[in-house]
C-alpha cells in the first residue's frame, strides 16, 4: 500500500488535469486540424495567408524580445540587492510583488490612463507648457509609442515574478562562494558573472520559462494600449474566435503560440542546462 | 616578508562583544594557530584578517601594508574555508585555477602552477572532475591546492580538517604540515582541536571569550599556562587545580601538605596528571575510578575532596576506594591567582 500512495494522493489532481486541460486542449488540437469534420490544413493555410498573421507574429516576438531581456536585466539586479539587504527585505520583496497582484487587463488600463489623449501625460506635459494641446499618443501612426507604452506596461506589470524567483535562488547559493571568489581576487563584476550566474542557471531557467511564455501569450495590455493597432497572435485568436466566430483558425492560433512556447522552453533547457555533477 | 601585526582590534555584533582588544603579531613564515572553543571569536578574528568582516576598531598590518581598509584580493592572502567552498560549476583545474585567471596570468604560467601544485597535493588525476565527484578529503584537497596556486605571503585556514574522518584528519594533518613548511608563507591556522594545534604550530595563539590568553610555543603553552583557563583547556586530561591555604611566607598547605610555593595573598595550585608519582609521601588521593589506557591508567580521584586525575604507570592497579599517595613533581608545580586566574 505505501508504494501506491502517492500516486492515490495525486490522483485527483491528475484526474483533474485530464479532464479540464488535456481534453479541451485535444479538442483545440483536432479543431485546428479538421474543418467540416475533415482532416486538413485549410485552417492554418487561412491564418498564414491573412494580412495580419506576419504582423501579429512578429509583434509577439518583437515584445517578448524586448520585454524579456528587459525584466531579466532588471530583476537580476533589483534581486542582488534585494539578497544584499540586511533589513527590511521583506517590506521591499511586497512592495515590489504589488503590481503582481493586479489583473494584466487593469494594468493595460493604469497604463491607457497615463497615455491616452485626457490622460496623466497629456495634462502634466500641458500643465509644464511643453505641449500646447494634447497628443494623440496612441494612434495608428504612432505605432512605436504603443509599443513603447506596452513594454512600459508589461516591464511594470511582471518584472517582479522574476525577481522573486530570482531571490529564492539566490538565497539557495551558500555565502562561502562568493566569499572564496572576493579572496581569490574577483571583483563584484567577476563575482557576479563567474559565480553568481552561473550558479543560479536552475532558477534562471525556471524564471525565463515562465516569462517567456508569458510574453507569448500578451493579450491584455496589448488590446487595451493598442486596441487593434498592434496585433499580436493572442488577440489574433481571439478576434478569429469572437469577431470572425471561425474555431478553425483561432485553433491554429492557439497551436502557433503553444509552437514557439514549446520551443523557446526547450531552447531555454538546454542553453542553461547544469550537468548533474556540476549542481550545489 | 609577510609578518602580520593585529593592534587593537575589538569586534561587536550588536550588543555582542566578539573580539576584544586583541594585539597579536605573527613572524613572517610562522605557522600560527588560534585555538580555543567553539564561538571564543576565532573565525572572527580571521575574518577580519582576511577583510570578509570590519573591525569595529584596531588596525590590520601586514608586511609594512596597513590593509584593514583594503578589500580582500588586495591582501595578498589566500584563503581555505571550513566548508571548502570548491565552486561546484568549476572543474577541479579552474578551481585551482580560479585565483590566477582573476590575475590575468598568462595560460602556460596557469597550467605550470596548477600542475604543480594539484601533484603537492596528489590530486593530478583529479583536474578534470567537477566538485560533486570527490569526496570530502579531495575537497579539501583541491580547496588546499587553490590557495597555495596564488603563492600568497599569507595563508588563512578555518578549521580545514574538522570535517574530516579521524584517520583522513592524521594523514592530512602530517601533509599540509610538510607542504607549508615547503612553502614561504605565513600561516594562521584556526582550530578548537588542541592535538592539531600542538602538532602544527610554531606558536599557538590560546583565545577565550573573545581574547588571547596565551600566545606561544607549543610546550611553552602545555608547561607554562599563563592563565588557569589555558591549563584547564589544554591537555587531555587537563590540568588539576587544587585550593592552597598560606602557611608561613612563600609557604602553602594543599590537601595536607605543604609545599613551597609563591608569596603571595592567595594561590591556588595546579599540576598536569602524568606529572604525579605514587609515593609514600605524596598528596592522599582517594581513588574513584580507574581506566586502564594501555601504556598507563589513568586514575580519576579526589584531593581533600576536590576532583584530581593522574596518568599513572601501568604496571600498578589501584583499586576504586584505595587511597593512593601522589607526589607532584616539584619543578612542574604552578601557582595561579585565584582572584585575576593568571599565572604567579
Ligand atoms: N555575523 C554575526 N552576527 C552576530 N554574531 C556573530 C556573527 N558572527 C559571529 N558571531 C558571534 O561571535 C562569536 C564568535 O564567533 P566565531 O568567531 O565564529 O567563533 P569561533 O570561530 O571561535 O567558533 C560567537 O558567539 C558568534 O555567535
Ligand atoms: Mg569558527
Amino acid at each position: 500500500m505505501p508504494r501506491a500512495l502517492p500516486y492515490l494522493l495525486l490522483l485527483p489532481a491528475t484526474l483533474f488535469l485530464v479532464v479540464f486541460f488535456l481534453y479541451p486542449f485535444v479538442n483545440v488540437a483536432w479543431d485546428s486540424v479538421t474543418r467540416g469534420g475533415e482532416m486538413t490544413l485549410a485552417n492554418y493555410q487561412r491564418m498564414a495567408s491573412h494580412w495580419k498573421f506576419p504582423t501579429a507574429f512578429w509583434n509577439t516576438l518583437l515584445l517578448a524580445g524586448i520585454v524579456v531581456p528587459i525584466q531579466l536585466a532588471m530583476a537580476l539586479t533589483m534581486a542582488s540587492i534585494v539578497t544584499k539587504l540586511q533589513k527590511g527585505r521583506s517590506t521591499l520583496l511586497y512592495i515590489f510583488a504589488i503590481p503582481l497582484g493586479i489583473s494584466d487587463l487593469a494594468a493595460g488600463l493604469i497604463w491607457l490612463a497615463i497615455f491616452e489623449q485626457s490622460g496623466f501625460l497629456n495634462s502634466m506635459l500641458y500643465g509644464l507648457g511643453v505641449i500646447e494641446r494634447p497628443i494623440l499618443f496612441l494612434s495608428y501612426q504612432n505605432t512605436w509609442v504603443i509599443l513603447l507604452a506596452i513594454v512600459l506596461a508589461e516591464v511594470w506589470r511582471a518584472t517582479a515574478i522574476m525577481m522573486v524567483i530570482l531571490v529564492a535562488g539566490m538565497g539557495l547559493i551558500p555565502k562561502e562562494y562568493g566569499e572564496a571568489a572576493e579572496v581569490f581576487g574577483a571583483s563584484r563584476w567577476q563575482r557576479f558573472t563567474r559565480v553568481t550566474l552561473p550558479m543560479l542557471k536552475p532558477s534562471l531557467q525556471t524564471a525565463l520559462i515562465l516569462r517567456v511564455i508569458l510574453a507569448f501569450e500578451v493579450f491584455a495590455v496589448v488590446v487595451a494600449l493598442g486596441g487593434t493597432q498592434f496585433p499580436v497572435l493572442m488577440s489574433e485568436t481571439y478576434q478569429w474566435q469572437f469577431t470572425m466566430q471561425d474555431r478553425g483558425v483561432a485553433a491554429a492560433y492557439a497551436m502557433v503560440i503553444l509552437g514557439i512556447s514549446v520551443a523557446f522552453t526547450l531552447v531555454i533547457l538546454r542553453l542553461l542546462h547544469v550537468p548533474k555533477e556540476a549542481r550545489i | 616578508m609577510a609578518e602580520i601585526r593585529i593592534k587593537g582590534v575589538a569586534k561587536d555584533f550588536g550588543t555582542f562583544t566578539a573580539l576584544h582588544d586583541v594585539d597579536l603579531t605573527i613572524a613572517d613564515r610562522e605557522f600560527m594557530v588560534l585555538l580555543g572553543a567553539s564561538g571564543c571569536g576565532k573565525t572572527t578574528l580571521l575574518r577580519i584578517i582576511a577583510g570578509l568582516e570590519t573591525a569595529t576598531k584596531g588596525e590590520v598590518w601586514i608586511g609594512d601594508r596597513r590593509v584593514d581598509q583594503l578589500p580582500p584580493r588586495e591582501r595578498g592572502i589566500a584563503m581555505v574555508f571550513q566548508n571548502y567552498a570548491v565552486f561546484p560549476h568549476l572543474t577541479v583545474f579552474e578551481n585551482i585555477a580560479f585565483g590566477l585567471r582573476m590575475k590575468r596570468m598568462p595560460q602556460a604560467e596557469v597550467t605550470r602552477r596548477v600542475t604543480r601544485t594539484a601533484e603537492l597535493m596528489h590530486i593530478e588525476q583529479l583536474l578534470k572532475r567537477y566538485s560533486g565527484q570527490l569526496s570530502g578529503g579531495q575537497r579539501q584537497r583541491v580547496a588546499v591546492a587553490r590557495a597555495l596556486a596564488m603563492e600568497p605571503e599569507v595563508i588563512l585556514m578555518d578549521e580545514p580538517l574538522s570535517n574530516l574522518d579521524a584517520l583522513l584528519r592524521l594523514e592530512m594533518r602530517a601533509e599540509l604540515k610538510g607542504v607549508l613548511a615547503g612553502s614561504n608563507t605565513t600561516t594562521i591556522y584556526v582550530t578548537h582541536d588542541q592535538v592539531e594545534a600542538m602538532s602544527l604550530a610554531d606558536r599557538i595563539s590560546v583565545m577565550n571569550g573573545g581574547k588571547i590568553v596565551q600566545a606561544a610555543g607549543p610546550v611553552e603553552v602545555y608547561r607554562n599556562p599563563a592563565a588557569r583557563f589555558v591549563g584547564s583547556f589544554i591537555g587531555n586530561p587537563p590540568m588539576n587545580f587544587l585550593s592552597a591555604s598560606p602557611a608561613g611566607a612563600g609557604q602553602w598547605q594543599v590537601g595536607g601538605q605543604v609545599f613551597a610555593g609563591p608569596e603571595a595573598p592567595a594561590a591556588e595550585f595546579a599540576i598536569r596528571p602524568e606529572d604525579l608519582h605514587p609515593s609514600d609521601t605524596g598528596l592522599p588521593a582517594e581513588v574513584r575510578v580507574v581506566e586502564p589506557l594501555g601504556p598507563h591508567t589513568l586514575v580519576t580521584a579526589t584531593v581533600a575532596g576536590q576532583p584530581f586525575r593522574a596518568v599513572i604507570d601501568s604496571t600498578l592497579v589501584p583499586r576504586p576506594g584505595d587511597v593512593l599517595h601522589l607526589a607532584p613533581m616539584a619543578d612542574r608545580i604552578r601557582w595561579f591567582n585565584p582572584e585575576t586566574q593568571k599565572a604567579l
